[in-house]
């Protein structure tokens, strides 16, 4: 069937801001399905909250709308730009529901907007849980029982039918949010209160629990002559109770027979047939262990994670062939772009096996409960791809970043035998880690898989990853040895840690003597039947090479930035493809290094070349040693690029724009203090540690509060505010459990106003595109505040003060390429906070905003271009005609346990942006695409610490007067009567009911304003339960008095007509 | 002990035995199914030739009853890596002790890829698994030229004639190297399905008085298959409703003036687009053939194509005008691979008179 002609624009909802359930996975998704459907000739009209995308870029569409997703905002978009389709699926679960609310409420058909690529019909039987039961029901397909209940009362009634423990899953609600597995009616009626708030239809499904049976799911694509085929399917190493996005998968399924493999296949296709899917579908399912029993877990109508992990792992961009199907074509029409021989008809063949690894955020929240269930906790995941599974589960592990590189990386040895025991029945993302302690210790294969429910095939792989451990501890390493612990992907520094007679370097010396390198392999989706086209490479040992030997032009090596994790996310995605497509433009040959199968930077067309890798030095000398490249690009891709730098240059890699020792010269103490007094630029007191005790001296000589920090992190790992002797010891005890290379940094807390600039520097002149400042003073982690664009409250004066020190930095600096600062603004003075000679986390945001192609312009830099010769006049661009507030975006409520309240450490996981030609209208829209949308029952509570009890009082006000009762506990509450806010005293949560947590409990509260005293982190304390709580139910929480009053300036302004601003063009 | 693959063009492959140490010449194929290896390994058209399969993890789930026949055909089985351990509820066995008892050579921790290329490049190619460390590439290609496959269909045949019982319509199969799924299909469907081996003359089907007749997969060269033609036009010439697969459906070509011809490198695996050129649909079909029916030399008289290969256009299938036979190359059996064309044999049943 050919494509339709009634399609000419089609408007395409991305996913919003990054939480955790839906991350960079739907940018990867959005950018390939726009292109897609540009190729075709189509108009794309883009609508997404979240200016850190690719999809979001002009390039990609035609009108960008970076606004809040709601149905008021696209519906006033709809009428403006008129598009003939809606294409839904590509936002995940957040565009599945605007389409369906748009759908629903009978505005498309009034405009005269199909929706494309799904109906309105398949959506709800996929997602009601009702009408996804009876269509399951009417396929004679199995599903576990179980009963939609809108009730505690009849969720306990049905369980007492059916059994403990139950699973309980909220209707449309994303990566799990809310669900959990009841053992008991306490947790029962604890979970299913919390889900059915949740859900946005307050439906829960209670369901027979099938934890321990086999996780299967299943990638299927159908189009619209109702051609079906299955990309990919993937087997869950942790069994059903554990959520998939929290699971280490493999690809293919490893112990399914054709038998299971087939019964599972024709019933996907049976599902997707039945429900007429066109485009892309992912079915889950459980498999009983011990027999052919199966029960269909549940259907994603659109593409998602496991979708962008398919395509990765297969070579098959299901996203691009959605889009073509949305548009009216055939499988058969499609062609493969991998081997352009084939056709998307063609299912793909895997000649190799994929490890995916979630990377879960317990590095950052350590006091967040570690144990994994059916709500997902992962900010982003790894995947590998080797010829054996044990090497690809090495590979996985060592892309992490997580200081792991072996099965021996989390040490269990202390535990005595019970313990262990003990410590395999927790599901937390060292399960593996536990696995291979208790092998080491003789523990039957049986025993553990009895206690893990894992399948005992991926127990001898971890078994033979522990055999291989012990030789290499006790036997001499002869040739053979190391060849075959290469083959199954130890690295050689492991090796060498464990032989302890040789270093590294020897090990590699004996390496290379005796040739036992990587090979590269390609993934082309056929298993070599045909000659593929794309270079999309794998590294294996003991095999042929067959990555192609190219020199015929200039060569960059462009570093990824690795797994999505809180403070390295998606905006450094955006800065390598965008310096990888510069490159490529002026050019040059682009290989790209990365193992993120979320992103758009690994999609298989964007650089010339692909190589699917960890991101350490090993694994990239190896790239390196067969590339041959002109130089490196690190400067884009976060501190895992920056990182590499220092090992690439002893390998004889050019580092392209700032030299190393400049960079080093930026994060080391003394050289940067000595660039600083150079310059004459002022900064806060300060001195380098690496003990407690050298720590408390240091902060006595500055003063409390000191800020306390790590040097060469990203997103302010480790980074805490002290105000006593007690927390210094507290918070280094803390970084110290990690072996620091480099001193710890102790500087007196300057309390001003924060402002950050992203500067391109040519070696001559510099371009600041803008300043922004942050609405929350200092103290707050900068990726945490709210940020605004242009800078409206500063002098003149400190403008051209912050001009003139970005100028003088990077000059003492020699940068070439970004630079990115932070200053306080405090008494008329500007002082430097850091200095990051690299890309940062707001270059999408300001490239956006400003209409500067700021990364392009940074690789055209690097290469010898000069500012003034790109069409630029050096120094501060004019300021645009809108305001743009960028505002963070967290999820806390999938944390149980974390600590919420801001503070110098990152803790968002995503952002949003707000964009008008007023303040206050960019404001509101800002907290309106981050979810807070209020008000809703006018009710809040606050609860502050004395020091800001008078700016309480003053947003006491301003909400009394938007008609807020506001609830506070006795001190504040006194404080506010005294100054005439009509407010109510509640008890503590320690005092007799009704008392603070009632209140909070009661489902009737908007907001919760409650500023931390100092310290952090008991969790008994009644701020953290307040805050945990407020939370959990799902009350927006704010925790500083800057946001709060940004709120109400917000709230004052709230509006519902929009203007809207087509990004496209500024 | 090292094993080696040594192949027609000079390449040889070092690798561990597998199976049996005995030295084999053989003609190479691969598949790329990435399950089924026991489906494959059972399948009576590898009889001849020596199966690499694509998938580099081969064995995870060990020996279960999923055999397609009663023992393994191919000469041999190259694999790059197998499990040291099985798992799975119906495991009864490992896939190392299979081979041995059946006394199949085979080559383990080879390149497959590698190996994989070469034959997509050059074609499939004639080579030779020994254990022979000594072994003289001078002494050995003479042998390796000289190798065919020759008259396989009879070694894989039934020996004599088979009734599984049934209520329904009566089937004569005709076992070229039957999986024994394809009876198993018929047979689920309520047809009474009687085996007849190869060789079996058309009279002695015919008087059977078969409400349908089918022909089987099988191995070899079907221009190997003389005699086997000769009986097949007389089938053909009853006006009795037939059904055939692959080998067959070759063999039903030549015995109506069709030519067929070796293929590069054949379809082996589990992933190929067939196109129903009817109804326009695409299935995934299972596929094993390494010769196709060239559809240029056929008269449209006497059939049409009715399925065709998504990827390179060739002939997937003929319906036979004026006739009630249709013929398809690929595996509606699947066994291994998809299931989505097991609606033929529905077909079958109707063009029998039957419902289904």
């Amino acid at each position: 069937m050919p494509k339709r002609s009634d399609i000419k624009k089609v408007m395409v909802i991305g996913s919003g801001p990054i939480v955790i359930g839906q991350a960079a996975e739907f940018d990867y998704a959005g950018t390939q399905a726009c292109r897609s459907l540009k190729e075709e000739g189509m108009e794309v009209c883009l609508v997404n909250s979240n200016p850190a995308t690719i999809m979001t870029d002009k390039e990609i569409a035609d009108q960008v709308y970076i606004e809040p997703l709601t149905v008021d905002v696209l519906k006033q978009i709809i009428i403006k730009e008129k598009p003939d389709s809606l294409l839904p699926t590509l936002g995940g679960q957040a565009g599945l529901n605007l389409g369906m609310e748009l759908a629903e409420s009978g505005f498309l058909a009034e405009q005269g907007v199909k929706l494309i690529g799904t109906t309105a019909e398949t959506i709800f039987r996929a997602e009601d849980r009702q009408a996804f039961k009876d269509t399951m029901e009417k396929l004679g397909e199995p599903v576990a029982a179980s009963l939609v209940v809108n009730t505690v009362e009849d969720g306990i009634k049905f369980t007492n039918t059916i059994g403990y423990p139950v699973v309980l899953r909220p209707a449309y609600t994303l990566g799990g949010s809310g669900g959990g597995i009841a053992h008991n009616e306490a947790e029962l009626v604890e979970i299913l209160t919390n889900g059915l708030r949740l859900s946005r239809v307050h439906e829960v499904l209670v369901e027979r629990c099938i934890a321990g049976w086999k996780e299967i799911e299943y990638e299927v694509m159908r189009d619209a002559a109702g051609n079906c085929i299955t990309v990919c399917n993937m087997e869950n190493i942790d069994p059903v109770g554990v959520h998939t996005g929290d699971s280490i998968v493999v690809a293919p399924s490893q112990t399914l027979g054709d038998k299971e493999y087939q019964m599972l296949r024709t019933s996907a296709l049976r599902i997707i047939d039945e429900l007429g899917i066109t485009g892309g579908c992912n079915v889950q399912y459980a498999l009983h262990p011990e027999s052919f029993e199966y029960c269909v877990i549940e259907v994603n109508p659109r593409v998602s994670r496991s979708s962008a992990l398919a395509s990765k792992a297969t070579g098959y961009p299901i996203a691009k062939v959605a889009a073509k199907i949305a548009l009216g074509y055939t499988l058969d029409e499609i062609p493969n772009a991998i081997t352009k021989k084939t056709f998307a008809s063609f299912e793909p063949m895997l000649d190799y096996c994929v490890v995916k690894i979630p990377r879960l955020p317990f590095d950052k929240f350590i006091t967040a409960q570690r144990k994994l269930t059916t709500q997902m906790k992962a900010t982003g995941e790894v995947m590998s791809i080797c010829n054996n599974f044990e090497g690809a589960l090495m590979k996985a592990i060592r892309s992490l970043e997580q200081h792991v590189d072996s099965l021996m990386s989390y040490d269990f040895c202390d535990m005595t035998d019970e313990e262990l025991a003990e410590a395999l029945e927790v599901v937390d993302d060292r399960r593996i880690y536990c696995i291979a302690e208790a092998l080491r210790r003789g523990v039957s294969y049986e025993k553990i898989h009895d206690i893990t429910q894992i399948d005992i095939w991926f127990i001898d792989k971890i078994k033979i990853l522990v055999e291989m451990e012990q030789r290499l501890a006790n036997e001499e390493l002869t040739v053979e040895l190391l060849k075959e612990a290469k083959r199954i992907e130890f690295p050689d520094n492991v090796i060498a840690e464990l032989n302890g007679k040789l270093t590294e370097e020897q090990v590699r010396k004996m390496r290379y003597d005796n040739g036992i390198i990587a090979a590269y392999k390609m993934v082309d989706t056929c298993a070599a039947e045909f000659d593929a086209m794309t270079p999309y490479y794998y590294s294996v040992y003991g095999s042929e090479n067959e990555a192609a030997e190219t020199k015929d032009r200039k060569k960059v090596l462009v570093l990824g930035s690795g797994p999505i994790r809180i403070g390295q996310g998606v905006e450094f995605d955006y800065c390598s493809v965008h310096a990888t497509w510069a490159f490529a433009k002026e050019g040059w040959e682009t290989v790209i290094v990365n193992n993120n199968p979320e992103t758009v930077s690994t999609d298989f067309d964007i650089a010339d070349k692909l190589y699917f890798e960890p991101l350490t030095n090993e694994d990239v000398e190896s790239i390196v040693n067969l590339e041959k490249p002109d130089g490196a690009i690190v400067q884009f891709g976060g501190q895992t690029a920056i990182k590499l730098t220092e090992h690439l240059m002893k390998i004889g890699v050019p580092i392209l724009g700032t030299k190393a020792e400049d960079v080093d010269a930026a994060e080391d103490r003394e050289l940067f203090d000595k660039i600083l007094e150079q310059t004459q630029i002022p900064r806060a007191a300060g001195g380098t540690v690496f003990t407690a005790e050298e720590a408390k001296a240091v902060a006595n000589r500055l003063g409390y509060p000191v800020l306390v920090r790590p040097s060469y992190v990203l997103g302010g790992q480790g980074m805490q505010i002290a105000f006593n002797d007690e927390e210094i010891e507290k918070f280094m005890d803390i970084i110290n459990q990690i072996a620091q290379d480099h001193p710890i940094l102790v500087d007196k807390y300057l309390q001003g106003k924060e402002i950050e600039v992203d500067a391109i520097c040519d070696g001559e002149n510099i371009l600041i595109p803008g300043i922004m400042e942050h609405i929350e003073r200092t103290g707050i982690h900068s990726g945490d505040s709210i940020s605004v664009y242009p800078a409206h409250t500063i002098s003149q004066d400190i403008k051209d003060k912050i001009v003139d020190y970005t100028e003088r930095l990077a000059k003492a600096l020699h940068v070439l390429g970004m630079i990115n600062i932070q200053f306080i603004a405090m008494d008329g003075e500007v002082y430097v906070i850091e200095v990051n000679p690299r890309s940062s986390r707001t270059v999408p945001y300001i490239s956006k905003v400003t209409g500067i192609p700021i990364v392009d312009l940074a690789a055209k830099a690097i290469l010898g271009h000069k500012i003034t010769d790109m069409g630029y006049k050096p120094g501060l661009q004019p300021e645009a005609d809108y305001i743009a507030i960028k505002m963070p975006v967290f999820s806390f409520e999938k944390l149980r346990g974390a600590e919420i309240s801001l503070g110098p450490e990152m803790k968002s996981t995503g952002e949003c942006l707000g964009i008008a030609k007023t303040f206050e209208e960019a404001l509101y829209k800002a907290f309106l695409g981050a979810g807070v949308i209020l008000p809703k029952h006018k009710q809040m509570i606050i609860t502050v610490k004395d020091k800001d009890k008078p700016e309480a009082l003053e947003v006491a006000k301003r909400f009394e007067k938007l008609g807020y009762k506001i609830y506070a506990t006795r001190s504040t509450a006194k404080y506010l009567q005294d100054g005439g806010v009509d407010a109510l005293r509640v008890n503590k949560i320690t005092q007799e009911s009704p008392n603070v947590m009632d209140l909070i409990l009661g489902h009737k509260i908007d907001l919760v304003i409650d500023t931390p005293t100092q310290g952090h982190g008991d969790k008994t304390r009644d701020g953290f339960l307040i805050r945990r709580n407020a939370i959990e139910t799902g009350i927006n929480c704010i925790t500083a008095m800057d946001t709060a009053v940004a709120l109400a300036t917000s709230l004052e302004s709230a509006t519902t007509e929009y203007t809207l601003v087509d990004v496209a063009t500024i | 002990m090292k094993a080696f693959l040594i192949l027609e063009d000079g390449t040889v492959f070092e690798g561990t035995s597998i199976g049996s140490t005995r030295e084999v010449v053989s003609e190479i194929v691969f598949n790329t199914s990435m399950t089924g290896y026991l489906e494959v390994l059972t399948d009576p058209s590898y009889a001849g030739q020596a199966v690499c399969m694509t998938y580099p993890l081969i064995g995870n789930y060990g020996i279960t009853p999923d055999m397609e026949s009663g023992k393994p055909w191919p000469d041999g089985f190259i694999v790059r890596e197998l499990s040291r351990i099985p798992s799975n509820f119906r495991c009864e066995g490992t896939i190392q002790d299979f081979l041995v008892e059946h006394d199949i050579p085979g080559i383990a921790g080879i390149d497959t890829r590698a190996l994989t290329k070469i034959l997509r490049e050059k074609g499939t190619m004639n080579g030779m698994i020994t254990t022979n460390e000594n072994y003289n590439f001078d002494e050995i290609a003479p042998k390796l030229k000289a190798y065919v496959t020759g008259d396989v269909v009879s070694k894989v045949t039934c020996s004599e004639k088979k009734v599984l019982p049934g209520n329904g319509k009566k089937v004569a199969l005709l076992d070229f190297g039957a999986k024994k799924n394809i009876a198993k299909s018929l047979n689920d469907r309520g047809c009474e399905v009687t085996i007849f081996p190869a060789h079996t003359k058309a009279e002695d089907i015919l008087k059977t008085n078969p409400d349908g007749i089918m022909l089987s997969n099988g191995p070899g060269d079907p221009k190997d298959c003389g005699p086997i033609i000769e009986e097949i036009k007389k089938l053909y010439n009853s006006d009795t409703p037939i059904f055939a697969i692959c080998l067959g459906h070759q063999l039903m070509a030549l015995a109506n003036g069709a030519d067929t011809h070796k293929m590069k490198y054949g379809h082996r695996g589990g992933n190929h687009p067939v196109k129903d050129l009817e109804t326009g649909r695409v299935y995934i079909s299972s596929q094993n053939h390494g010769y196709v029916v060239d559809t240029d030399k056929l008269d449209p008289k006497v059939a049409t194509p009715a399925f065709v290969n998504v990827n390179d256009g060739t002939n997937e299938g003929l319906k036979y005008t004026g006739k009630n036979i249709f013929t398809v190359q690929f595996h509606p059996e699947a066994c291994p691979g998809p299931q989505d064309s097991g609606y033929l044999f529905d077909r079958f049943i109707k063009m029998m008179g039957g419902e289904q």
